[in-house]
């Protein structure tokens, strides 16, 4: 009998086409997006004159760069107009299918590949991204790459790669109402840390997981690269197979595609090594008070005292956090003002996140600007087919055209310095919303209480 | 890529955790071309931002070798922090762990990632008076000024690139044959695999 596998090793063993004596492996790869930013890895396949291997198994998406408005008048920025206009003078000269800036199915390109059912069980994916991650919410092997390994794949259509180790991470029991996927990312990102799942490929599994949508799958395999993981996944089950079913680029022989992918789950006695579990239970509303994703804390909670921390280090990155935050030991989070809000990204741009913060906010006024953003235009036209965005304009927020926006801002979109922002995105890094910007991550339900009230709030106290 | 062999420098400490790849360039620098100079976007905000960030210190554009700490380079895998980090003239990065993407692009543009743990960490930020440390690459060991040693561990494979300069698509295009024999099969094993 074979020897029980983890989905990890499932994927790794159908993808390595040689395996040298020191364990590195040369891995096929199934599916390649490329966005903007992977400018760098076009110029040096083109520096050395190498042709594109597959061009039929590379998408490239514009997604970092558009602007969230006015997209019928020219952009102002030269070099943010150029970049754009590079990818898709790229994707032309390579004979690559480009989604670009006014195409319909436009959007983040980690919200594009699965609605567009080219995300599937089984496959090993890359982009220039750390949140390719995403991916493997369907039981694929999906992880970031940089410009010289995106050059590589372009040009070799695999990569050489060191099997990750594997760690389980398993969430169980129910949910309790109004606690989602971003929750339970966050608690975990908190109790490991950001640099707790390094040189590992996280297999999220219980019955918690079990449970939720692939947009909530989605939610937390996004955000596996803030915990260190390497690529986070979540076996394929019927709720994968519902999801894709009907997509344009789903697999034709759609059933034998699925005989195919009920094979991939981690066998029972498959060993990993490591396992960690989380009661569903105990997770709270979380949110994050510094400048690492590390930082989630309950909603509850106050902002830690650096001096009550043992560890000489630690307790200096503590006050360096609390310092370009604005924040005094103590204070508790619950009722700390808020200047901006941002509900968007490839963590919470999707239709369910959309209608969580809706929900919050029909019928009331927002008490702070925010933005509203759609992870693609698929899901911006659904959104808008429920009046959601309504919603949206009638509390007083804004509502964009998709793309990454105040995720990273380099379209414009930016948290003034010194401005405090709740935020659905998946950093808080200094500066990721801009220079000098303060970001608390949470989930769309949350950072809609947080825009109704001024100040982070319980959303579970919202009547 | 330029090769590494045997590299003497001077160190830059940063000792924070946690220094993520936004901290070493920010976003609005990636849609510059390399020829804008990197160097110049290296850690651009925390230089603004604190005059008494190391790299402000009088000298330090002249280090080679940067010390750094806990999960140094995690977040956006973006290898543009590489570019400012190389074209800054460093050549080696120490620290006791890295964000994964990080370190693969480092070895990629012959910047030497070496993990060591928090006791080399400590010896190493507590050199002697002569910040000046050599990289044997080949020995895999660092010689401090005062002639003590620390030995440090690489992959073989990034070892030889790092060593000859080597540009992997090249050797990769050597397994052509792999390649392709791998894709016949494949056509007939997972035919849902091919976009719909
Ligand atoms: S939404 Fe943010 S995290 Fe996601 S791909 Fe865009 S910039 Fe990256």
């Amino acid at each position: 009998m074979q020897k029980p596998r983890t989905l990890l090793e499932k994927l790794w063993d159908s993808h390595a086409i040689v395996t040298r004596p020191d364990g590195t492996t040369l891995l096929w790869i199934d599916r390649h997006f490329v966005h903007e930013g992977s400018f760098h890895g076009f110029g040096m396949l083109d520096h050395a004159g190498r042709p594109l291997a597959r061009p039929d198994l590379t998408l490239a998406v514009a997604d970092h760069y558009v602007p969230s408005h006015a997209r019928d008048i020219p952009i102002a920025d030269p070099e943010v107009s150029g970049i754009i206009a590079t990818l898709g003078r790229n994707a032309q000269r390579h004979g690559i299918e480009l989604i670009g800036m006014d195409d319909p199915r436009q959007g983040i390109v980690h919200v594009v590949g699965p609605e567009q059912g080219l995300t599937l069980p089984g496959l090993t994916m890359v982009c220039g991204d750390s949140h390719t991650s995403t991916h493997g919410a369907f039981g694929a092997l999906a992880f970031g790459i940089g410009a010289s390994e995106v050059s590589h794949v372009l040009a070799t259509q695999s990569l050489w790669q060191r099997r990750p180790k594997t760690m389980r991470i398993a969430i169980n029991g129910i949910l309790p109402p109004e606690i989602t996927a971003k929750d339970v990312i966050l608690t975990i990102i908190g109790r490991i840390g950001a640099a707790g799942a390094v040189g590992h490929a996280i297999e999220y599994a219980g019955s918690a997981i079990g449970a939720l949508s692939m947009e909530g799958r989605m939610t937390i395999c996004n955000m596996s690269i803030e915990a260190g993981g390497r690529a986070g996944m979540v076996a394929p089950d019927d709720t994968t197979f519902q999801f894709l079913a009907g997509r344009p680029r789903a697999p034709r022989d759609f059933d034998a595609a699925v005989a195919a992918w009920r094979e991939l789950p981690s066998d029972e006695d498959a060993m990993f090594d490591r396992s960690i579990s989380l009661d569903a239970a105990d997770i709270p509303p979380t949110v994050t008070w510094g400048t690492s994703p590390e930082t989630a804390i309950s909603v509850a909670a106050r902002v830690p005292d650096p001096d009550r921390e043992s560890d000489a280090e630690r307790r200096r990155g503590m006050a360096e956090q609390l310092a370009y935050m604005g924040l005094r030991p103590g204070t508790a989070l619950d009722g700390l003002r808020v200047e901006r809000v941002f509900i968007g990204s490839c963590t919470n741009g999707r239709l369910a996140d959309l209608r969580a913060a809706a929900a919050v906010l029909r019928g009331r006024r927002a008490s702070v600007p925010g933005l509203v953003v759609a992870g693609s235009a698929a899901v911006k036209r659904a959104a808008e087919a429920e009046g959601l965005d309504r919603v949206f304009t009638d509390a007083g927020l804004a509502w964009g055209e998709a793309g990454c926006s105040m995720c990273v801002g380099m379209n414009g979109d930016l948290v003034a310095p010194g401005e405090r922002c709740a935020s659905t995105s998946n950093r808080n890094f200094p500066g990721r919303q801009g220079p000098g910007a303060r970001t608390h991550l949470m989930s769309p339900a949350m950072a809609a209480a947080a825009a109704l009230r001024g100040h982070i709030t319980d959303v579970r106290t919202l009547a | 890529m330029t090769p590494f062999q045997t590299e003497t420098g001077t160190v830059l400490t940063i000792d924070r955790a946690n220094i993520d790849t936004d901290q070493i360039i920010p976003a609005r620098f990636l849609r510059k071309p390399r020829s804008a100079g990197y160097q110049n976007f290296l850690f651009h905000d925390l230089r603004a931002n604190e005059p008494a960030f190391p790299l402000n210190a009088p000298g330090a554009d002249r280090c080679t070798v940067l010390l750094a700490g806990e999960n140094f380079g995690c977040g956006s895998s973006r290898e543009g922090a590489v570019y400012a980090l190389v074209d800054a003239g460093f050549r080696c990065v120490i620290a006791p762990s890295f964000g994964d993407i990080f370190a693969s692009n480092a070895g990629k543009n012959g910047l030497l990632t070496i993990t060591r743990p928090e006791a080399d960490m400590a010896r190493l930020r507590h050199l002697p008076q002569d910040p000046t440390i050599t990289i044997d690459l080949p020995a895999q060991t660092l010689i401090l000024a005062d002639g003590t040693t620390v030995s440090f561990a690489v992959d073989a494979f990034r070892k030889r690139c790092l060593l000859e300069g080597l540009d992997d698509i090249g050797l990769t295009l050597e397994y052509s044959d792999d390649i392709a024999a791998w894709q016949d099969q494949d056509r007939l094993h997972r035919p849902w695999a091919m976009p719909g």
